[in-house]
């Protein structure tokens, strides 16, 4: 329930609401979408990332000298947890072809095609299999299936909303299998939200030109990602799965080549090696670093630790200067503050409105510029509301998407997004809600190319962790994408290189070299990395756990 | 003392609810965490107060925002026998609450291959015979922190109605709070799992336009228009960007 105060401005966003429904309905444009101009201008001026402050030079590795996200830096310049004198190499724990690193969308995909070629694998993951950021996603995935949308438009949506600094080849990639992945899904046994005869249904996405948003309600994650699991668990005897198992360091061989990783048992803290033909990094994003402060949308277990574990072995990455905020993160109630409010539903009509109840930017401007001109109207314009806590946020007007497509259509399309709302008295078929800008997505990441190879062989990356496929700026609907044809093209070629892979001695050497450049570039500090987990125990009662300032364990 | 209520097979919760600016900052609730005495913000949900107490969470939080089941909660309140679900993520503490979390569940999943089994209620029978057990006590359907009408899946999985059984498990975030509850011993969110997958394979109707694109894709249809546009110089790129139709 809405504080008292509040209804003022809640007054203005019903009075306006016919008025804005006969325009929307229409068929007239309802709000103008930016030009390059005016989207470069808000940009810079309101984008987080455009701000000196947010960015530092890295003093070490393969990206020494360029200026990255300062969480970024930080979390790279930071000591090892392990060193290579603690480990005998020479018996390796566990033995495989493929040893796959996180057990969200892009490492299930990847072994579930590997599996059917006959390559066995091991997924290591952080926490339980499927608790990541793919269980999460509510709004969709694009793929390119109507006739009026061929797969090049698909393309050229996601060039321009990457802001043209995304590889080519990648994106014809991720738009040209994108069909396919929509079938090879449904052949797993995904159910997409379809018309009776069939037909796919499609939406909009922001920056889509075409209606091309495939979905399953709005657990079209959930939907995705416990298929996948579900075939991965009907072949135990191809796939191992090691839970509550991270990896913490990756393994080369003396020839330069990633031969496997480091586990470390989150739970009794020992340390275990894997030896492995081929590597693939599936760890996802690091919307937990809260970057800025921001709050995420991200899971428990989203740290970055991929980029740094690949960082510290040799591999390049890209684009890491840039962040994605969500648009929508929630703001009230204080309870769910960061959670996610699909793009779909401006996709399906809701509109973003200030505290005057007026509409003040096109609804599905790529994310970035929607976010920035969020931030603008809040901060700059001042016409957003506050709430008890203090944040700031616009409304998200979703009554008017009953009134375009109907009764019951919230109730249907957005189950997840209504029970969010009801528990703390919010009926969001009623009422909007109130929104602001939340940490979202790694734009960059570990480079590859579209055989989802690093610069290092026997590396692969796909999915999140992945860096550029989406440029500068992902849309909505991509990454769903992205994780399913990346990953499957990683089960696909690092199954043909583990086949032909002859394994050397097998070496940790990149750790202490990595640490020694670390001493030689004068950087102190006491910061381990991969992170891993975040913290959120308050100051006081951490004061009072001596244990806090261990280093290379948890406690 | 400020309770907020969430799901709503608890007491009724008052109608006046407190807000934030009601309420002063420092109201304060008592939490019996696995036995343990805490004060925590009375507005906190589970997973927050058991933070806030100085847990550093390991098992039972995953995605924290009411998709993934990794955080399935079994509590009782003061004066009160019954025992209560939630999700500790989206689930707000309460005066005297006494919470344990069941971060895993061991329930039974069968092994089956896709493509050679049918969607029919003999599959049922065979993966899944247990469900036959089902003695209809609705105890599923009190215990599902998304509401979902379980125990009529479940009848539905005994008649092989199986779009019944996917339509009514959509929602079910496997957080195992159901199977644990069960007399039956049934795992519904395994059945409706499997239900789901069959539906999308097997019932669900076929796109004709997807199948074309697959066909030109096949052919190789968009080949000359993507060499064409990898061609293209950021510059021009950028044109045809901007004055692309939207539909
Ligand atoms: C709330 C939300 C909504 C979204 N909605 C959409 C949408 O509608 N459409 C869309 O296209 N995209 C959406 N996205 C983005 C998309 O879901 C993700 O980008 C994508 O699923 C990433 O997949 P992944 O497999 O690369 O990573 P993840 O699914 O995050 O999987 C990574 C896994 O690796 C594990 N891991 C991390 N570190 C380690 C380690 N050191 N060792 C072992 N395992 C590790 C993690 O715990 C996790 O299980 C959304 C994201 C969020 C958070
Ligand atoms: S942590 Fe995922 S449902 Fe609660």
């Amino acid at each position: 329930m809405y504080p008292e105060y509040m209804s003022e401005s809640l007054e203005k966003v019903t009075q306006s609401r016919n008025k804005r429904f006969e325009l929307a309905k229409s068929g007239k444009p309802i709000y103008p979408p930016m030009n390059a101009e005016e989207r470069e201008d808000v940009l810079n001026k309101f984008h987080p990332d455009y701000k000196v402050e947010s960015r530092r030079k890295v003093r070490i590795g393969p990206n020494k000298g360029e200026s990255l996200t300062t969480e970024v830096t930080d979390m790279l310049e930071s000591h090892s947890r392990i060193t290579s004198k603690l480990f005998d190499l020479t018996s390796p724990d566990y033995e495989t072809d493929i040893l796959i690193i996180g057990g969200g969308g892009a490492g299930c995909a990847a072994a579930i095609i590997a599996q059917q070629q006959g390559v066995k694998s091991i997924i290591a993951t952080k926490l339980r299999l499927g608790d990541a950021n793919s269980m999460m996603s509510q709004g969709g995935m694009q793929a390119a299936v109507t006739p009026q949308d061929p797969p090049t438009k698909h393309y050229l949506d996601a060039i321009g909303g990457g802001h043209f600094d995304n590889k080519p080849e990648l994106v014809r990639a991720l738009t040209e299998d994108g069909p396919d992945v929509a079938k090879w899904l449904e052949e797993l046994g995904v159910v997409w939200d379809k018309a009776d005869d069939g037909t796919l249904q499609v939406l909009h996405g922001g920056g889509t030109s075409r209606k091309r948003m495939l979905s399953c309600r709005d657990y079209t994650g959930a939907i995705i990602l416990r298929t996948l699991m579900d075939e991965i668990r009907n072949h135990p005897e191809e796939i191992t799965i090691l839970e509550f198992m991270p990896i913490i360091e990756l393994l080369l061989d003396h020839k330069g080549q990633c031969a496997g990783g480091v586990l470390y048992n989150l739970e009794t803290e020992e340390y275990f090696t894997v030896k492995a033909k081929a590597t693939m990094i599936a760890t996802g994003g690091y919307g937990r670093l809260h970057i800025r402060g921001f709050d995420t949308t991200n899971h428990y277990g989203a740290t970055g630790d991929g980029l740094v574990m690949a960082y510290k072995a040799g591999a390049k990455l890209m684009y890491m200067d840039s962040v994605q905020y969500h648009p929508t993160g929630s703001v009230f109630p204080e309870q769910i503050a960061g959670f996610l409010i699909t793009e779909k539903i401006r996709g399906a009509g809701g509109q973003p409105l200030n505290k005057d109840g007026e509409i003040f930017v096109f609804p599905r401007e790529p994310r970035d510029v929607e976010s920035s001109a969020f931030i603008r109207e809040c901060l700059e314009r001042n016409n957003g509301i506050q709430t008890p806590s203090g944040r700031v946020g616009v409304w998200l007007d979703s009554p008017l998407i009953e009134m375009l497509h109907g009764e019951g259509y919230i109730n249907k399309q957005f189950p997840a997004m209504h029970r969010q709302f009801i528990r703390y008295g919010i009926d969001i078929t009623q009422e909007p809600m109130l929104v602001y800008p939340s940490l979202h997505y790694q734009n960059g990441g570990i480079e590859i190319n579209e055989k989802t190879e690093t610069n290092i062989p026997g590396l692969f990356v796909a999915g999140e962790a992945s860096g550029g496929v989406h440029g500068r700026n992902r849309l909505m609907g991509n990454s769903v994408l992205d994780y399913n044809v990346f990953g499957r093209r990683t089960g696909k070629y690092a199954s043909e290189y583990a086949t032909k892979a002859k394994i050397g001695t097998l070496s940790l050497e990149h750790v202490d070299k990595y640490e020694k450049e670390l001493k030689d570039a004068r950087i102190k500090t006491k910061r381990v990395s991969p992170i891993l987990l975040p913290y959120y125990t308050p100051e006081d009662v951490r004061k009072r756990q001596l244990t806090a300032c261990y280093e290379g364990t948890l406690r | 003392m400020a309770t907020k209520k969430t799901a709503k097979k608890k007491p009724a919760s008052p109608k006046k609810k407190k807000t934030k600016t009601e309420v002063p900052e420092e109201v304060m609730a008592t939490v019996f965490i696995m036995g343990k005495a805490h004060k925590v913000p009375a507005d906190a949900t589970i997973m927050g107060a058991i933070e806030y107490a100085g847990y550093q969470l390991k098992r039972g939080a995953g995605c924290r925002e009411g998709f993934c089941g990794a955080c399935a909660t079994v509590y009782r309140l003061p004066g009160d026998y019954k025992i209560y679900t939630g999700l500790a993520c989206t689930t707000l503490v309460e005066d005297g609450m006494w919470l344990s979390q069941l971060p895993t569940f061991p329930g039974q999943k069968a092994i089956y291959d896709i493509d050679k089994i049918e969607p029919s209620v003999e599959t049922i029978q065979i993966l899944y015979p247990e469900v036959f057990r089902c003695v209809a006590c609705n105890t599923c359907t009190k215990a599902c922190p998304q509401d979902l009408e379980v125990m009529d899946y479940i009848q539905a999985a005994m008649r092989g109605d199986i779009e019944m059984v996917m339509d009514l498990s959509f929602d079910c975030i496997c957080c195992g709070l159901c199977a644990i509850r069960c007399p039956s011993e049934i795992v519904q969110y395994n059945v409706g799992l499997l239900a789901k997958r069959l539906y999308g394979k097997y019932l669900s109707p076929k796109s004709k336009e997807l199948e074309k694109r697959i066909r030109e894709m096949k052919r190789n249809k968009y080949d000359k228009e993507y060499q064409e546009l990898l061609k293209t110089k950021k510059k021009d790129l950028k044109k045809i960007y901007y004055e692309r139709d939207l539909e």
